[in-house]
């Protein structure tokens, strides 16, 4: 049995374990059967000619893990942003753990998705909010809906902010022999509201696991929020996130995405510009070793007039690695005095390695500035030498050039203890001891 | 092979006597459908050897299994491939019988373009009593060709004439079983040009489908086939810039280029085909597939500027094999009305320190939709491949559409890839630069666009420069709101 019937049969067992009289199970019909007449993604896919599914569907994942994985706080304390106070919402093999999280309803709502499904105060909102950014034509999509039941539910009110940032953790213990976990994030951020996530998936042994993670974001008039999603997960885990952020006017709203493990990454971001005088910032860093695969496909549809949009990905590719890079931005006629910026640099720092890149443009209103830029190349030899002239070492000098290539990304992170958090990882990730603190 | 003006005569003379055989025209051309028998009957109306006619079904055989492409970023209504006749010989019959029948909208065109009175008659198939003059130009012409070694050809007379450089080079670049359209046209292609030029022989001339008279309507199925022997040099026109009115509303041509180790090809198209009219009705569809293999220290370089036909579908590659080779790319892509371009090229560097340059400009007007479609891919055995890639688009009005699919596939760590597009209007202190100096709206924006797409007229060859530089201000009249 492939994956595709495994998940397919399983559908009906899972129906078993929830409120079949929720609408929202209504939906769950509706994408499992899209996802039965679609099946997986395959190469032949325009999206997904440089990144293929076939190993993965092959692997016998459970579905459903057994109960009760308990950590302790101290063996994962590494892996949460442990500098600052947080929120935390806190899952261990897709489900919820109580002890290790930190959730709150006072003014905002910090909680989970299962809980505001079945109570009915969170009705109205579920029914305004719930797969209405989400594409119910992406049949990787579909699948997680179909399977909606756990995840982080975050609403924040008009002119509130929470008080600390929010870390979504998603823990694999490695129990069961393969995993596949779908969880799903409904994430409103009303008028003026204000919002900080953090994000990250670790898995805790090399048993193989799959995460295919919806996101939905909603930024209200003015809100501003800023998303990051670590991504430096074991070489066993692949991840395919994706992420619907629906925006209104004068919000602000930026991702920016760190990828430096993980055996195969794919990343679906969607921007959907609904107002004017928008912003939307999408920014990476990608640093990979061994045979990883990283694929960032990105999407800003600009719908509305005086809007902008800011892209900055940056990518280091070492050993047999290889890089995808699809960014599409689309301008509709309306669309007039939008500013749309694309940037995609790359470096390859290995034979074996190779990047793929398509930076894509689609416009149909004429009063507006677009343009994008992408290179691929190697250390600047004159650059290199320069800093050898001056008593560093090679190595050092190539990590201290490729430190600053990836660096401005980095400004635009607000958190102070994440960049330094990222910072570490990124010396560490290039072999080298910086010895100096930003 | 000398050739020589009474040569030339005769073979004109046994021209006329092919037409008076063929008086019955219905007769010559074949009922409307493919199959098999069709091809075969093709190759054999040809007098192909053998081997042509193998070739051509396999290719056939192949065009059956295949699908038509749905990828470009063009929507159309597909042709019927049953409904189209695949062979009827070259239009004997004037159109008219004097110039006063044009269209005048045609000859219109033609005075701006400055084309003089004979040629306005060959063009819009007026019938012409032979001009003593141009078969003098053309019969010297082939005497200084011939002289060279140079042979310049129909594809049909290389087939019979040289088939050991045919046979070795046809489908070596384009391969049949290429896409939908190449299998197409590999197994009904009707006639088309065939240029050798030998080993160390820098041709003379721009060699140009255009001065070949005996040669004019090759058809909707065209093939063109160069070969630049070892360190030799040539540069070849195709299309012109006067509007042509092609009843055939399907174009499938195959271009192939091959240039040896030290030769260069220059490769300058005009296209200027009846791009339908104001709301989009009536056009041609080019579907055309247009690559050159790059040896050892090879050079191709392509230039076109696309302003006709209703559909372009049209990605002139380089395949740079050889070490040090370039390949290069320059293009103007004008959409107006319901016209829709999908054009781009490919890059693929397979040699040791290979460059290549892209640079493309779009401008699209009306309610036209205008695509620029690249790959460049650098092989794990590329060392030091350089590529430069710009993509430029200028959109005029607010309905129309401008689109960038760049692809870069980089598998060397000392490739140095460098891509940039931006898209843009012609900006409105520009325009009032301009009218505060006296000049129009209408002159400035052609002056504007003349700068925009200046790189690429470049390019051109002088003459063709001229007047491509006219047919850019004539295709964009109009759509200045």
């Amino acid at each position: 049995m492939n994956l595709k019937e495994k998940l397919i049969a399983s559908f009906i067992a899972f129906e078993n374990q929830v409120d079949l009289d929720n609408p929202v199970h209504e939906i769950r019909s509706e994408a499992i059967r899209n996802f039965e007449q679609k099946g997986f993604p395959h190469r032949k896919m325009e999206a997904w000619k440089y990144t293929s599914l076939d190993r993965l569907q092959k692997v016998d994942f459970s579905l459903f893990p057994s109960k009760d994985n308990d950590l302790e706080y101290r063996d994962v304390k590494k892996y949460f942003l442990h500098e600052v106070d947080t929120y935390k919402i806190v899952f261990i093999d897709g489900i919820y753990s109580s002890y290790l999280s930190e959730t709150t309803h006072d003014g905002v709502d910090i909680c989970l998705m299962s809980s505001a499904l079945s109570k009915p105060i969170y009705k109205p909102i579920i029914d305004v909010y719930f797969n209405k950014a989400a594409s119910r034509e992406e049949t990787l999509t579909s699948l997680n809906t179909a399977f909606t039941r756990e995840g982080a539910y975050i609403y924040i009110p008009k002119h509130k902010a929470p008080r600390k940032p929010i870390e979504i953790v998603h823990f694999s213990t490695g129990n069961e022999a393969a995993l596949m976990l779908q969880p799903r994030n409904l994430i409103i951020v009303e008028e003026n509201a204000e919002l900080q996530v953090i994000e990250r998936h670790q898995s805790l042994t090399g048993n193989e696991t799959l995460t295919n993670s919806v996101t939905e974001v909603f930024a209200a008039k003015n809100a501003i929020v800023d998303y990051y999603k670590v991504q430096n997960d074991r070489e066993s885990a692949s991840l395919i996130d994706n992420t619907y952020i629906r925006q209104k006017d004068n919000s602000q709203v930026s991702v920016h995405t760190f990828s430096f493990g993980g055996k195969l990454t794919r990343n679906n971001l969607n921007f959907y510009q609904d107002g004017e005088h928008i912003q939307s910032t999408l920014k990476g860093v990608t640093i990979l070793g061994e045979k990883q695969h990283v694929d960032h496909h990105t999407l800003v549809h600009h719908q509305q007039p005086h809007c902008e949009s800011h892209q900055d990905y940056k990518g280091i590719y070492g050993e047999r690695s290889t890089g995808v890079f699809n960014g599409k931005i689309i301008v509709d006629r309306l669309a007039q005095k939008t500013n749309a910026f694309q940037q995609n640099n790359n470096l390859l720092i290995s034979d074996k390695a190779s990047v793929n890149t398509k930076p894509q443009l689609e416009i149909f209103a004429d009063d507006v500035r677009c343009s994008h830029g992408c290179t691929i190349g190697q250390l600047d030899q004159d650059a290199l030498f320069y800093l050898q002239a001056r008593g560093i070492p090679k190595k050092e000098a190539a990590a201290l050039l490729m430190y600053a290539f990836a660096n401005n990304v980095l400004e635009s992170v607000r958190l102070p203890e994440l960049k330094l958090r990222i910072n570490k990882l990124i010396a560490q990730k290039l072999g080298v001891r910086l010895g100096f603190e930003l | 092979m000398a050739y020589t003006e009474e040569e030339l005569k005769k073979e004109l003379e046994t021209k006329e006597y092919e037409y008076g055989f063929y008086t019955d025209i219905e007769s010559d051309t074949f009922p409307k459908g493919l199959n098999e028998d069709i091809v075969i009957a093709i190759s054999k109306k040809k007098e192909e050897p053998e081997w042509m006619t193998l070739w051509r079904l396999e290719a056939f055989k192949a065009w059956k299994e295949m699908e038509e492409p749905e990828w470009a970023n063009i929507r159309y209504k597909k042709p019927d491939f049953q409904n189209i006749s695949y062979y009827s010989a070259p239009n004997k019959k004037p159109k008219y019988d004097s110039l006063d029948e044009v269209d005048p909208e045609l000859l219109e065109t033609f005075k701006k373009l400055g084309i003089p009175m004979e040629e306005q008659k060959k063009l819009a198939g007026v019938a012409v009593d032979v001009v003593m003059d141009s078969v003098s130009v053309a019969t010297t012409f082939k005497k200084t060709l011939a002289e060279k070694g140079i042979i310049f050809c129909s594809i049909s007379e290389a087939i019979k004439e040289h088939p050991e450089l045919v046979q070795k080079y046809i489908g070596s670049v384009v391969p049949q079983k290429d896409n939908f359209y190449a299998a197409l046209n590999s197994a009904v292609f009707s006639d088309g040009s065939f240029c050798y030029i030998p080993k160390g022989v820098r041709c003379p001339m721009e060699l140009s489908t255009y001065f070949r008279i005996n040669q004019a309507g090759t058809g909707q199925f065209e093939r063109t086939l160069v070969i630049a022997d070892e360190g030799s040099y040539v540069s070849y026109l195709e299309g012109c810039t006067a509007p042509s009115r092609d009843e055939n509303q399907l174009h499938a041509a195959v271009v192939e280029l091959i240039a040896l180790d030290n030769a260069e090809i220059k490769y300058s198209t005009v296209q200027n085909w009846f791009p339908g009219d104001r709301e989009g009705r009536g056009g041609v569809y080019n579907f055309v597939t247009k690559r050159g293999l790059c040896e050892t220290n090879a050079k191709i370089s392509w230039t076109q500027v696309e302003t006709g036909s209703a559909i372009t579908w049209k990605y002139p590659s380089c395949v740079l094999k050889g070490d040090n080779s370039i390949g290069e790319f320059y293009s103007i892509a004008v959409t107006n009305n319901h016209q829709q371009a999908d054009t781009g090229t490919k890059m693929i560097h397979l040699g040791k320190n290979t460059r290549s340059t892209i640079i493309s400009k779009g401008i699209s007007a009306g309610q036209s939709q205008n695509s620029y479609r690249g790959l460049v891919q650098i092989n794990p055995r590329a060392t030091n491949a350089r590529n430069f890639s710009q993509c430029d688009s200028l959109l005029m009005g607010d309905r129309c559409g401008a689109h960038t699919f760049p692809y870069i596939e980089v598998k060397n760590k000392t490739a140095q890839i460098e891509h940039e597009a931006t898209t843009s209007k012609i900006g409105e202190d520009q325009i009032f630069y301009c009218n505060q100096r006296g000049i129009d709206t209408e002159k400035a924006i052609a002056l504007i666009v003349n700068g925009f797409s200046k790189e690429v007229l470049n390019k051109l060859p002088m003459e063709f420069a001229v007047e491509a530089q006219k047919l850019l201000e004539i295709s964009l009249e109009g759509s200045v709101g």
